[in-house]
């Protein structure tokens, strides 16, 4: 079963106590911006096999929202952190690196 | 005014644990920065409780003061004080940006007593309720069976469950279940 620490409370937190919430990182496109901007900003998702950004709510908890970096082939946990914010902290990145040498996803390297 | 009644009337359970419903409780939200001064201050002066650590409960005078998250806390007291305890918070907090609600009669709350106490709870709620991994004043909101809810230990050794109100008899039911004679696991 998948367990994440939830960094606003600390909780080291199973499956059940959270809720899936999609890709993280998404950068949004409102009024103004072309159509192929929104349908991608709906629609388009990353689907890796390994390296992958997701967010998540302790929903059964504190009910905030934070950031999970973990590897979707072998369920290893690179780490959590906080949602106010554009990018991974360098210390999961590095985590990453030392795992998966290359390794990119969207911007991020 | 209206006759005030709990949700279970404080029904209660004998098993290897006994499960009661407490009856009125009353509890306030307060949502606001944890850390600013406007607000700890006024949470001493309304309940006689500092604001408790990450996942803790502190205790006062008048209330006690459980850690919701990052910008909750829940105000514990006396039914019929819970009127009083908002009105000397909001004057306390004096327009700082936060929020304080009476929200005792939104809930229930059930107190677990007896050697078992923490199998009871440990068989329906994903925590770590081993001696070292719960002590007594620590507060923990997490889900019972299906439902959300929040559970903190009193010194002297017992738990005390808050949910909905809506929900009481299910979580009633639920730890009715798991406090069964019989169902003891032994482990904790």
């Amino acid at each position: 079963m998948l367990t994440l620490q939830c960094p606003y409370c600390g909780v080291d937190a199973e499956e059940t106590e959270l809720h899936a919430e999609g890709e993280a990182h998404l950068k949004r496109f409102g009024p103004g911006s072309s159509d192929d901007e929104f349908e991608t900003y709906l629609f388009m998702r990353e689907n890796p096999k390994g390296v992958h950004f997701e967010r998540w709510r302790h929903s059964n908890g504190c009910g905030k929202f934070f950031h999970a970096a973990r590897s979707t082939t072998t369920l290893e946990v690179f780490g959590t952190y906080s949602a106010q914010t554009y990018e991974p902290p360098q210390d999961i990145k590095d985590k990453i690196s030392a795992k998966y040498p290359g390794w990119s996803w969207r911007d991020f390297s | 005014m209206s006759n005030a009644v709990s949700a279970l009337e404080k029904t209660s359970f004998e098993g290897f644990a006994k499960v009661s419903e407490t009856g009125l409780r009353g509890m306030i939200t307060l949502r606001g920065d944890l850390s600013s001064k406007p607000v700890k201050d006024a949470v001493i002066a309304s309940t006689g409780a500092e604001v408790p650590d990450v996942r803790r409960m502190s205790r006062g005078s008048i209330g006690d003061v459980a850690w919701m998250s990052p910008d909750e806390l829940l105000i514990v007291c006396d039914y019929r004080a819970a009127n009083e305890v908002v009105t000397t918070l909001l004057a306390a907090l004096d327009g700082a940006h936060a929020l304080a609600v009476n929200v005792s009669d939104a809930r229930a709350v059930f107190r677990i007593e007896g050697d078992g106490a923490r199998e009871v709870l440990a068989k329906v709620a994903p925590v770590d309720l081993s001696t070292e991994g719960f002590q007594p004043d620590d507060f923990r909101r997490t889900r019972i069976a299906q439902v959300a809810a929040a559970f903190w230990m009193n010194s002297d050794d017992s738990f005390e469950v808050v949910c909905f109100r809506s929900v009481a008899q299910y979580v009633f039911d639920v730890l009715k279940v798991s406090a069964q004679e019989g169902g003891e696991v032994g482990f904790l």
